[in-house]
C-alpha cells in the first residue's frame, strides 16, 4: 500500500465508524428478534462476484464496489437506514463507506476484519449455488433474459421431463430441451431408427439406422449438452408401466402416434397430477395444447372417444411434411419450459392449430367437462377403456 | 352463408376442399345442407342422430358442446370448424 492509499484509508477510518464481527452479529440478531418487517440494518457485501460466490453472510445483499455508486440507491433506497458494509478484510468496505456518506447515507458502518474474520470466528455463512464457468457461457443467453436468469437456469437444470416417443415430435422437443439445459430427460421408445424416419426425426442420423431410437436420442443429446442426464426406457407405454415411469417427472411431452397411448397417458397423468404437453400432426397441420390436471380440460374432455381407424390414419399411412412436427415439437418444448419456469400463459384450455399451407395459427377454446369420466366429478381415471382394441397401431 | 372449415381427414368427403360454405340458421341446418351435397360426410361424422363423440364442432372458436349443441345458431359470417381427434406424432 503506497502513501496516498494509506492517506485515503486514514481519512475513511476517521469518517466511517467500524463494528467488529461480534458487534455486527449481535446487531443482526437483535433486529431479527425485534421485528422482521422493520429491518433497520442492511448488510451489504461489496466484494467481487467470485468472492460472494465462495460464501457470504446470510441475509446480505451483494453490491460489488465497482458498481457501488450505480447500484446502491436501487438496492438501498432508504438513506436513513443503518448500512453495514463488509468486504474480505475490512479495507474496501471502509472506502465504500466513505463513498456512501458522500452519497447521503446517514448511518454507514464498516465491519472491521471483514468476512475473513467473520468466518474465522466460526459464524454462519452461506454458499450460494453457482453455475460453473462452462455453464455460465453455455446458458449466457438465458441468463440475460430476466424471466429465466440464473435462478431459472437452476430450475431447468433440476427439472425432469419425460418424452413419450423419440420420433417426429419428440426429436425437436428433446433436442431443444436438452440445449436449454433440462437436467434430466426420460425417453421412452421401443422402436429402431428406420430410413423413413430421417426426413423429420432429427435426433437420429443415417449411421444409426437399425439402432434403438432411445439410444440414438441419448447419443445425440449427450453430445449436445453434457449437463443432461438421459434415462432411456426401451418399452412401450402400457397399463403395467405407465404409473412407474411418469412418477419421476415434472412434465410429460406427448409425441405418440396412437390413441390408446394418449388415453392411457391422460388417465395416468391425472392420477399422478402431472401436466402433459400434447401435440399431434397430420400432413400440413398440427395441434397443440397443455393438459394440466384439474386446472383445465383433459384429453378425454376434448375427445371423449377415439375416431374409427379410417378417420385416424397415422403418419405412416397419411404422410406428413417433415418440418411440420418440427414446428409443433418446438412449440411443445416452449410450453414445457414455460411450465417448468412458471412463466407466461401456458396453453391450458386452449387448442392451438397450425396450418402450414395457409401459414395460419388459430386457437380454439377448450372446456373441462364436468361429466368427464377421467377428470370430472365422480371420475374414475384408473378404470377407463383406452380403446386399444379399436385402433390400428402401426409400428412407426 | 356460413363458412365451414374441415380437418384434413374429412376433406376427401367434400371433394378435397378445406373450406366450404353452407346455408342454415343453426348447426343442424348447416350440417344438413352439407350432407345433402356430400353424403359421405354424414357417414363420417354423424351416422346416427347425434354427432359422433370423436368430432368436435366449433363455432368461431367455441365448442358447441358448451353452447347449444346442434341447436346452436349460426350466422352468415360465422366460421364452423369440424375437428376430429388427431393422433399422429411420429
Amino acid at each position: 500500500m503506497g502513501e496516498a492509499s494509506r492517506q485515503i484509508m486514514r481519512q475513511a477510518r476517521q469518517q466511517v465508524p467500524e463494528w467488529t464481527p461480534p458487534q455486527v452479529r449481535e446487531a443482526l440478531a437483535d433486529q431479527h428478534e425485534a421485528d422482521r418487517t422493520h429491518q433497520d440494518i442492511v448488510l451489504v457485501d461489496v466484494r467481487e462476484k467470485h468472492e460472494w460466490n465462495e460464501g457470504h453472510i446470510p441475509g446480505a445483499i451483494h453490491v460489488p464496489r465497482g458498481y457501488l455508486e450505480l447500484q446502491i440507491e436501487e438496492a438501498v433506497p432508504d438513506k436513513s437506514k443503518t448500512v453495514v458494509l463488509y468486504c474480505a478484510g475490512g479495507v474496501r468496505s471502509l472506502m465504500a463507506g466513505a463513498t456512501l456518506q458522500q452519497m447521503g447515507y446517514k448511518d454507514v458502518v464498516s465491519m472491521a476484519g471483514g468476512f475473513g474474520t467473520w468466518k474465522g470466528n466460526g459464524y454462519a455463512f452461506v454458499q450460494p449455488r453457482t453455475l460453473s464457468e462452462a455453464q455460465s457461457k453455455r446458458y449466457s443467453r438465458h441468463l440475460l433474459v430476466p424471466e429465466v436468469g440464473e435462478q431459472g437456469q437452476f430450475k431447468l437444470l433440476d427439472s425432469r421431463v419425460l418424452l413419450i416417443g423419440a420420433g417426429g415430435l419428440g426429436s425437436p422437443a428433446a433436442y431443444y430441451l436438452a440445449a436449454a439445459g433440462v437436467g434430466t430427460m426420460g425417453i421412452i421408445d421401443a422402436d429402431v431408427v428406420d430410413d423413413s424416419n430421417l426426413q423429420r426425426q432429427i435426433l437420429h442420423n443415417t449411421k444409426r439406422i437399425g439402432q434403438l431410437k432411445a439410444e440414438s436420442a441419448r447419443e445425440t443429446i449427450e453430445a449436445l449438452n453434457p449437463d443432461v442426464k438421459v434415462i432411456t426406457y426401451i418399452e412401450r407405454l402400457d397399463e403395467t408401466n405407465v404409473a412407474r415411469i411418469i412418477a419421476d417427472y415434472d412434465v410429460i411431452v406427448d409425441g405418440t402416434d396412437n390413441f390408446p397411448t394418449r388415453y392411457l397417458l391422460n388417465d395416468a397423468a391425472l392420477i399422478a397430477n402431472k401436466p402433459v404437453v400434447h401435440g399431434s400432426v397430420f400432413r400440413f397441420e398440427g395441434q397443440l395444447t397443455v393438459f394440466k390436471p384439474y386446472d383445465g380440460p383433459c384429453y378425454r374432455c376434448l375427445y371423449p372417444e377415439p375416431p374409427p381407424a379410417a378417420l385416424a390414419p397415422s403418419c405412416a399411412e397419411a404422410g406428413v411434411l417433415g418440418v411440420l412436427p418440427g414446428i409443433i415439437g418446438l412449440l411443445q418444448a416452449t410450453e414445457t419450459i414455460k411450465l417448468l419456469l412458471g412463466i407466461g400463459d401456458p396453453l391450458v384450455g386452449r387448442l392451438m392449430t397450425y396450418d402450414a399451407l395457409a401459414g395460419e395459427f388459430s386457437e380454439l377454446r377448450l372446456y373441462r367437462d364436468p361429466k368427464c369420466p377421467a377428470c370430472g366429478e365422480n371420475a374414475h381415471p384408473e378404470n377407463l377403456p383406452t380403446y386399444a382394441e379399436f385402433c390400428a397401431m402401426p409400428a412407426n | 352463408m356460413a363458412t365451414v372449415r374441415l380437418a384434413p381427414v374429412l376433406r376427401a368427403s367434400v371433394g378435397g376442399s378445406k373450406q366450404v360454405t353452407a346455408q342454415g340458421s343453426n348447426l343442424t341446418e348447416v350440417l344438413s345442407d352439407l350432407y345433402g351435397r356430400y353424403p359421405a360426410l354424414k357417414e363420417q361424422i354423424q351416422p346416427e342422430e347425434s354427432l359422433s363423440r370423436f368430432i368436435n364442432v366449433y363455432i368461431n372458436d367455441q365448442d358447441v358442446r358448451y353452447l347449444q349443441g346442434l341447436e346452436t345458431s349460426v350466422g352468415p359470417n360465422d366460421l364452423v370448424i369440424l375437428l376430429p381427434a388427431m393422433a399422429g406424432g411420429l
